[in-house]
């Protein structure tokens, strides 16, 4: 089967991803489209591990790191989150601008 | 291009998975409540899953599972339980949303057409069957260093993730 495909499919789940963090007001969405968009990176990892030039599993192994950074990524996220809830008792991304004031 | 293609069961299966993929994604960013984006993107997630099965890494398969579905999707839906939701989107902003969706679509043309054009073909040796044993000899061998500094990472984003969500109870 032709990489390309896997490829294309990732392109898209990305653009989906990417349309969500920008139009979203909800910080737990934009949160999960961005988790979307890593593992959209994740399925071109996997897919070049298998049908790259070179297979190897070094892309496999990749895949799992990204994850791991994800996770991490998700888990301050979600702290974050409820540190400015606390504080401003919304969780609309686009009230959180006192930088912008 | 596109349509001369031989329907082989690893086609018929990378198409269901990928029509389920997307399906779920598009319905989270059209669903109102939040529980229902979360559970939607959780499908997404078990599809991706799923392709990884197709790929041959039934590891990665297994620890996506493990992490996006067990653990990614549960940590937002603390989040969600957390915070307070006025559980659907009150007012759109249609010029924003244009100019997002003008954008996407524009980025998703340049990747396809860079895709097709790259012409990708398929990799000469084939993968050994035993992904799992590979992905742990290389993890503990050529990958040990950036493994130590991932758990690090780990170790350290969630004792600072424990520290932010608590401090401000503490002033309050």
């Amino acid at each position: 089967m032709n990489p390309a495909s896997y490829l294309t499919l990732a392109a898209i789940l990305f653009c989906i991803g990417l349309y969500g963090v920008l139009t979203k007001r909800n910080a737990v969405i934009v949160l999960l489209s961005i988790e979307l968009m890593l593992n959209a990176v994740n399925l071109n990892l996997v897919a070049f591990s298998k049908y790259g030039v070179q297979p190897s599993f070094t892309g496999q192994l990749f895949s799992l790191f990204t994850m791991t950074v994800a996770a991490a990524e998700a888990a301050v996220g979600v702290a974050i989150l409820i540190a400015l809830y606390r504080a401003r008792a919304t969780v609309n991304v686009d009230e959180f601008d006192e930088l912008r004031r | 291009m596109i349509f001369n293609i031989e329907l082989t069961g690893e086609f018929i299966a990378f198409f269901l998975l990928a029509v389920c993929a997307i399906a779920g994604a598009v319905l989270a960013l059209s669903l109102t409540k939040v529980v229902h984006t979360t559970l939607s993107l959780a499908f997404t997630f078990i599809s991706l899953a799923g392709l990884y099965v197709v790929l041959g890494a039934e590891f990665v398969a297994f620890v996506q599972v493990l992490l996006y579905v067990g653990a990614v999707t549960i940590l937002m839906i603390f989040g969600i339980m957390m915070t307070r939701h006025q559980d659907t989107e009150e007012r759109s902003r249609p010029l924003l949303e244009a100019l997002a969706a003008v954008g996407c679509i524009a980025l998703l043309g340049i990747l396809i057409f860079a895709i097709r054009d790259a012409g990708f073909t398929a990799g000469g040796a084939a993968l050994a069957a035993d992904s799992t044993r590979e992905i742990g000899r290389l993890m503990f061998t050529e990958m040990a260093i950036p493994f130590e500094l991932v758990s690090v990472l780990l170790t350290v984003a969630f004792i600072g993730a424990v520290a932010i969500a608590k401090r401000e109870e503490d002033a309050e």
